[in-house]
């Protein structure tokens, strides 16, 4: 561990080990199962006030008194989208929903999803992966 | 009776910190279910541990529903950590600490401390720990509808916030 209270020295080691201890912690999933390719919610069970739980851990986690580490809404998670009929029609997201999912999520491999597009879905785009890459590409900011 | 764990409210820090007392009375017909006499043992009248839980998150709801001026719906979500390492007994207070950790407009999460007092020491004592979350259901992620009247701040809750000198809380 290098991180000598400065968040940007953090390895990727480092935040995947952190991941997976907010992870342990909010999930009381086991460490075994907190693969990168592991999905919040299929693998590892996530409901949806777990996904709050997980931001306000992660913010801790990565916090430090130099620089705190404030997720805003709508940044880890998508939120307000399902309710807007210009992003989802049908119950599947329209071209216009998937430009923002791509322009607000970068953290996530939308490959997949894109096939489908079905709302129902959307859970499974968020794995250990995606947590790991979210912090990292914004702790570069 | 009404589902209400906490008696007054005698700490509040706007934004931050609520503390509540519950006086805990064998005028209370479920203490004299746990446990009563069975046998040659005699009945023992502990203060259940999951309604301590009750009073705290009663407590740290109160204070969640405060940060928006009990304009959200603010429902127990999650109870990430309940410790609680002491009996109280009829006669005893309990008082719930409650301190918010952080709010989002998704929710809130919250810590507390549960302490006791014996009338007989004349000391509190700290006997429990607890880390709630809070959801303001409008904001859920599910997209669920739920009634416009905001029907978790009661009456009676409206009742030990005007009994406690809060009642502009809810103006």
């Amino acid at each position: 561990m290098h991180t000598n209270g400065d968040t940007m020295s953090i390895s990727r080691a480092d935040i995947e080990a952190k991941v997976t201890e907010v992870l342990e912690s909010a999930l009381g999933a086991d460490a075994d199962d907190i693969v990168p390719t592991a999905t919040l919610t299929e693998d590892l069970g996530a409901e949806s006030i777990d996904f709050l739980d997980i931001q306000f851990q992660l913010e801790k986690k990565f916090s430090t008194p130099e620089k705190p580490f404030k997720i805003e809404q709508g940044e880890l998670f998508p939120e307000n989208m399902m309710s807007n009929p210009e992003y989802v029609k049908d119950g599947k997201f329209t071209d216009a929903g998937m430009a923002v999912l791509k322009e607000r999520m970068p953290h996530v491999d939308l490959a997949v999803f894109a096939a489908d597009r079905n709302v129902k879905g959307l859970a499974k785009i968020f794995t250990v992966k995606s947590l790991c890459d979210f912090i990292e590409l914004k702790l570069k900011k | 009776m009404r589902w209400m764990w906490i008696d007054t409210i005698v700490t509040y820090e706007p934004d931050r910190r609520l503390v509540a007392i519950k006086n805990v009375s064998l005028a209370e017909e479920h203490l004299h279910d746990h446990f009563p006499a069975k046998g040659a043992l005699p009945a023992q009248p502990v203060m259940p541990a999951c309604l301590m839980v009750e009073g705290m998150a009663q407590t740290a709801g109160i204070l969640t529903g405060s940060l928006r001026r009990f304009k959200e719906k603010v429902v127990l979500a999650k109870i990430q950590k309940a410790e609680i390492h002491a009996d109280v007994v009829p006669g005893q207070c309990i008082r719930y600490d409650a301190r918010i950790e952080r709010i989002d407009p998704m929710g809130a999460g919250t810590s507390g401390t549960i302490e006791r007092f014996d009338h007989r020491t004349g000391q509190w004592e700290k006997i429990g720990e607890t880390e709630i979350m809070f959801s303001h259901v409008d904001q859920n992620m599910s997209g669920l509808a739920f009634p416009e009247h905001n029907f978790v701040f009661s009456d009676s809750f409206r009742n030990v916030l005007r009994a406690s000198g809060l009642g502009h809380l809810m103006d």
